[in-house]
């Protein structure tokens, strides 16, 4: 299990990188490598050129601007972990990050790469689709904007053009006392999830849900986004009622199957965890204490 | 054919120059290049967290890692975790005295992720110190002794004994 | 003689070099020169191999060989491997050739090696090796392969049945005939892996000096080894060493003998340089040896108070594509089913089977999981049908420690009659529901029932063979630097044998612990030897070397006497030195003693002497001695998602005399770790083409530090009366009992669902779809 060979480029500029990537022929990026390398390792990609973008300052980094959160491709999942910002005012991203590896993974692997990497049960494309971010892409070409919607194509497959490069997502923040949840069902501690199911709501002066975001991992090619569900909730109080037909229209999903769960498992669970993050959600929309 | 690359690291504290190849791992540099055998390869996928290392301090799989990568940075292995000429660490004492290892493979990976944890947080709850050696499998002991031998050695670490 | 150290929480005398990074195992020898090897290995499950084009890996950068089975040396080119234990009840005497030569019968059969100057530059080249491959029909499920019509396993072959015994005794049918009560099961036990955290690995080396071929293996059973390279190079065994250094860990799969270490060693002595083959974990998930692939059909009969009149049925085991080490875990399955209890009529038809998969042999427990898997799922639906606490079955079928010696009526797989030598059953069960606080079990669960938490208990009970023959030998050789050489044919992957041996002989011989010197694993070290399985080197190496140093110890005070002038019932050992209070001198010390003991050149030794300070000394069981144990686990059931979370795990073990609690809690609670594994987590998956599909471990699961309870654990200590030590096996019955017991616990927490299980792994997908149809997600109508 050791890698084909390879040459290895570390270019200390965004315009540097993107130059060696629109040169260079069977050429792959690599940030934290925790999804690249097992690949290299069993020889499932075999690459002429790595490029690594980890010298790059200016796509590393975490930057409040405004109302939203920039998160540079390469910032570490840690950084993002133990950073003070994401507690205070996007704390649905922490409480995911939680879920994503092991620290030893966490230390090196990056929030741009698992995005780019866009593994259907990661965490953190789901929380960019959650959030409905917009992806920031480079190239020699000059510099493009991507709603998250657009960048998700099918399984393990984005709108990147082989000559372009992940450089920054930028996650909308919700509004200050938001309401939260996020429950997965993963067979081990950090290991990727059969299904997780992320909840954000923001209540209006009634009390009533006036905004509602409710995504799945784990169930499609993409992260799913369950707008049907979204729409459902609007106007209502964060109450049981309402929150269990959302959880009943996640529950009607028709989800993949494989090695790790069957179609009906995970649509199952799918039910199950929205109802349950859409509990936490609720209770802390409502000021109300989470169990 | 591709051209091997100069590389300086600092490992365990002294400054190692070598010639590599981009392709080679950072656990193949360590074990077969400088000849530190102590770092262990399980799965060189990335799960069983034996080849973990200290990157600027900070836990690393070094299976995932090319050697190029470490370029101009400092490296901690097991071998430089202790005071030294075989002597062993508080968290070494605290593993032989909790029996926290038996056919010692996983160990050197144990050590260093738990190096990480107690310098981060000297005080860990079980729970933390279970949740941090998720990411190192290991097959002999269940773990009992690796998280009393832990948190022994926090205590420790804490009331001074250095 | 001082007893210090028998018996105490010793601390490992091998750890500061592991904790340092001074361990050595088998890809930390490197020797000036060497290449390394990477394996062709077949992809499919069963194909004829047309033809091998090596021409363009030849051509690659820094290879300097790619072999086949036709540039192997005779006899191996030709032979198929030994097998290790023959059984006159195989029918299909069927081992695999080093490398295949026209037909591949599992994925990952080695079918070519590349030696080249590094493992990266050998991978590079096995992709260019092209093998003409005609696909063959393959058969992947046992019980299919029993079918009639059945793809066979090996083109040759009529049909896949490798074997087929019955074991009984008793009436039977007369048992059934006039029960009042019979309950049926049919269960499975999924097939996982021993899955060491050090995978296999072979260097060998061969000295042209000294025609010495050495062979560094992470093995099991080095002298095993030696004997099996010995056949398959036509070599004498003299020039040959094995040497197992330190092994990361073996749980069974090291402890057959495998065609890489073969090729290996060819490779070494047609190169002309040494050669390492270090397995990576995709090869280990496609090749090194896996277990349990096992289907059960049994019926228990009992009286109306639920005491046992017999168990029938029938057994088939997978032994995947070849039966290196013969039938031995459906055998030993077979044998376990018994266990505790008193069991009038037993019959049990075994049928092997063979498959288009890696082979089986035996993974820490070897058939006795299943088997207790079975009993212990028999006893629990006679308590659901009967209702009766679990606890209180089981404990009016036990044999009582009054009954000991117990002759259970079958033969044991070391050929002796089945009898436990000793054991305290009810009191082992006793202990183990204190430890659980198994009376306060009721409020708890209602407890937990009125705040929406699931929680169950469940029992397990097993008796294990262990301690298994032929023997272990063990030489102690007082050196004339006062050290203390031994040497042993043992072995080593973590079970502290090298502690538990220096424990014994630092109290019978007299010295201090740091003064003894271990060669453990080096066929040069020992005559003969065996290795590391089946929980035998505690009773077979650990009374050898007590029987060795009490050998040396009265040759030590013969020889002290006379030195010191006085009587031997005068001298005192302590510390490696023998003392007198009266002599000619206080002291005189090992060291000195050695010196004396090897005489003055040319003159005569005193009469009877013989020359040196040592003895080898090898034990021969006269059978199995039958540990035993009781595990209690409390489990947790998130009905909505099915997962499953451990609350507490308590053992009661009976391994006879201790002789390290320090090291006999980490096997128990290792081995508890694998059980849950097995019961949970672990699931080796082929699809019905016999391709493996859980060949990671992102996809397969093995425990992690969140998924394993800290043990609570209680020694019962019933003395084995056939060994001066009293010792009994500890290795595998941390492991034996815990699907049962798992299983029982997950039952239990679902009981107002009335689910039954009846399978290992038991996923939180089974769960979930068991209360599917259960119905407990109707919501009420409204």
């Amino acid at each position: 299990m050791k890698p084909a060979p390879f040459d290895y480029y570390a270019p200390t500029s965004l315009a540097e990188a993107a130059g060696l990537l629109a040169r260079l022929d069977n050429a792959k990026l690599i940030a934290g490598g925790q999804s690249l390398g097992p690949m290299m390792n069993f020889r499932y990609v075999i690459a002429d050129h790595l490029v690594d973008l980890g010298g790059i300052p200016e796509i590393a980094g975490i930057a409040l601007a405004g109302e939203t959160l920039r998160i540079g491709a390469t910032t570490p999942q840690r950084e993002l972990e133990f950073s003070d910002v994401v507690a205070q005012r996007c704390p649905l991203l922490k409480a995911a990050l939680k879920h994503v590896g092991h620290r030893q993974t966490r230390n090196r692997g990056t929030f741009g790469g698992s995005v780019a990497h866009f593994d259907p049960a990661s965490e953190q494309p789901m929380m960019c689709a959650a959030h409905d971010a917009v992806i920031e892409i480079a190239s020699v070409r000059g510099t493009r904007r991507v709603p998250f919607a657009e960048f998700g194509v099918d399984f393990m497959t984005t709108a990147l053009e082989p000559d372009e490069i992940l450089a920054a997502i930028e996650l909308p923040l919700w509004p200050q006392g938001h309401g939260w949840g996020f429950h997965e069902f993963a067979r081990r501690h950090g290991d990727f999830a059969i299904v997780a199911a992320a909840a954000l709501l923001a209540l209006g002066p009634d009390g009533r849900i006036a905004r509602a975001s409710l995504t799945l991992a784990g169930v499609a090619v993409v992260p799913l986004r369950l707008r049907e569900a979204e729409a459902a909730l609007i106007g209502h109080a964060p109450e049981m009622a309402p929150i269990e037909a959302a959880a009943d229209l996640a529950g009607a999903i028709a989800p993949l199957a494989d090695i790790h769960a069957s179609a009906d498992y995970r649509r199952h669970l799918a039910r199950i965890l929205t109802g349950r993050a859409l509990a936490d959600a609720a209770a802390r929309a409502a000021g109300r204490s989470v169990p | 054919m591709i051209a091997k690359r100069n590389i300086s690291v600092e490992v365990n504290g002294a400054l190692r120059q070598a010639e590599v190849e981009p392709r080679l791992t950072l656990a193949d540099f360590l074990r077969h290049t400088l000849d530190l055998t102590g770092t262990h390869v399980g799965c060189e996928h990335g799960v069983c967290g034996a080849c973990t290392v200290l990157v600027d301090g900070r836990s690393a799989r070094s299976c995932l890692t090319f050697a190029v990568q470490v370029d101009g940075r400092a490296v901690t292995t097991i071998e430089g975790l202790g005071p030294g000429a075989g002597g062993l660490g508080v968290l070494q004492e605290a593993f032989q005295r909790h029996h926290a290892l038996q056919c010692g493979f996983c160990t050197p990976g144990m050590l260093t992720t738990l190096t990480e944890l107690l310098n981060d947080n000297p005080d860990p709850t079980e729970d933390e110190v279970r949740e941090v050696i998720t990411g190192n499998l290991c097959r002999c002991t269940g773990y009992a002794g690796i998280v009393a031998a832990a948190l022994d050695a926090a205590r420790r670490l804490r009331e001074g004994e250095a | 003689m001082g007893v210090k150290h028998f018996g105490a929480r010793v601390a490992r005398l091998e750890d500061p070099a592991l904790l340092t990074g001074r361990g050595r195992y088998v890809d930390d020898v490197n020797i000036p020169g060497m290449l390394h090897a990477c394996f062709v290995r077949s992809p499919h499950g069963h194909a004829l191999i047309q033809s091998i084009d090596a021409g363009a890996a030849r051509q690659m950068p820094g290879v300097h060989a790619v072999l086949t089975a036709d540039d192997l040396p005779a006899p191996m080119a030709g032979a198929r491997m030994p097998m290790l234990v023959p059984n006159a009840a195989i029918a299909a005497l069927r081992t695999q050739h080093c490398l295949a030569r026209d037909e591949v019968c599992y994925v990952g059969q080695t079918v070519a090696v590349v030696i080249a100057e590094s493992r990266y530059l050998a991978e590079d080249a096995v992709a260019m090796v092209e093998v003409d491959y005609d696909p063959l029909p393959a058969v992947s499920d046992c019980r299919a392969a029993l079918e009639p019509g059945a793809p066979t396993a090996h083109r040759d072959l009529p049909d896949n049945l490798a074997s087929a015994f019955r074991q009984s005794f008793g009436d039977v049918d007369a048992a059934f005939a006039g029960a009042p009560h019979v309950f049926r099961e049919s269960l499975f036990q999924h097939r996982g892996g021993g899955m060491a955290l050090e995978t296999r690995g072979v260097v060998a080396h061969h000295d042209r000096i000294t025609d010495l071929l050495t062979v560094w293996s992470a093995t099991q059973t080095p002298h095993i080894g030696r004997r099996m390279i010995a056949d398959l190079l036509g070599r004498s065994p003299e020039r040959i060493r094995v040497i197992a250094p330190d092994v990361g860990g073996g749980f069974g799969p090291k402890a057959i003998f495998y065609a890489e270490e073969a090729v290996i060693a060819a490779a070494a002595l047609l190169l002309g340089t040494p050669v390492k083959w270090i397995e990576d974990r995709r090869e280990h998930f496609l090749a090194a040896t896996q277990e349990r692939d096992q289907h059960w059909d049994v019926e228990i009969a009992v009286e109306a108070d639920g005491r046992i009149r017999g168990v029938r049925g029938s057994l088939i085991h997978d032994t995947g594509a070849f039966v290196p080490w013969g039938v031995i875990m459906p055998y030993i399955a077979s044998a376990t089913m018994p266990g505790p209890y008193v069991l009038p009529a037993y019959q049990l038809d075994v049928k092997v089977a063979l498959t288009n998969k890696v082979a089986t042999t035996p993974v820490r427990g070897a058939g006795r999981p299943q088997a207790v898997f079975a009993m212990e799922r028999l006893m629990d639906r006679v308590a659901q049908g009967l209702g009766i606490d679990p606890a209180e079955v089981r404990r009016r079928n036990f044999i009582q420690p009054e009954q000991m010696p117990y002759a259970v009526g079958l033969i044991f797989r070391d050929g002796k009659p089945l009898v436990y030598d000793s054991g305290d059953y009810p009191k082992a069960q006793a202990e183990a529901l204190t430890l659980a606080d198994h009376a306060g079990f009721p409020a708890r669960k209602a407890a937990a029932l009125k705040a929406g938490r699931h929680i169950g208990i469940g029992i397990a009970n097993y008796v294990e063979g262990t301690g298994l023959g032929p023997f272990e030998g063990v030489t102690v050789r007082v050196q004339q630097n006062g050290k203390v050489l031994v040497a042993t044919g043992a072995t080593n992957q973590g079970q502290g044998t090298r502690t538990t041996l220096s424990q014994i002989i630092s109290d019978r011989l007299g010295c201090r612990i740091e003064d003894i010197e271990m060669s453990i694993g080096d066929t040069a070290a020992i005559a003969n030897g065996v290795g590391a399985f089946a929980s035998r080197q505690a009773v077979n190496a650990g009374s050898s070397a007590a029987m060795a140093a009490e050998v040396v110890r009265a040759r030590v005070v013969q020889l002290a006497a006379r030195a010191l002038g006085v009587p031997e019932a005068e001298v005192a050992i302590e510390d490696g030195k023998a003392i007198a209070q009266s002599g000619n001198r206080p002291e005189i010390g090992f060291g000195d003693l050695a010196r004396l003991s090897q005489g003055m050149p040319g003159f005569s030794m005193a009469a009877g002497d013989m020359p040196g300070l040592e003895h080898t000394a090898y034990f021969t069981p006269p059978q199995a001695s039958y540990c035993s144990g009781t595990h209690v686990v409390e489990a947790e059931v998130d009905i909505m998602t099915g997962g499953v979370r451990l609350l507490t795990y308590s053992v009661a073990h009976d391994s006879g005399t201790i002789i390290n609690p320090l090291i006999v809690d980490g096997q128990v609670q290792g081995g508890v770790a694998h059980g849950i594994g097995n019961a949970l987590m672990e699931f080796m998956k082929y699809d019905e083409n016999a391709q493996p599909v859980t060949t990671t471990f992102a996809d397969y699961l093995m425990p992690m530090a969140t998924d394993v309870p800290t043990c609570r654990i209680a020694h019962v200590e019933s003395p084995s009366p056939l060994n001066p030590l009293g010792v009994k096996g500890a290795g595998e019955g941390g492991t034996i009992p815990a699907a049962a017991a798992i299983v029982a616990a997950v039952e239990d927490a679902l009981s107002p669902f009335g689910i039954r299980f009846s399978e290992t792994p038991l996923t939180p997908e089974r769960i979930v779809e068991a209360l599917t149809v259960a119905g407990a997600y109707k919501r009420a109508a409204s």
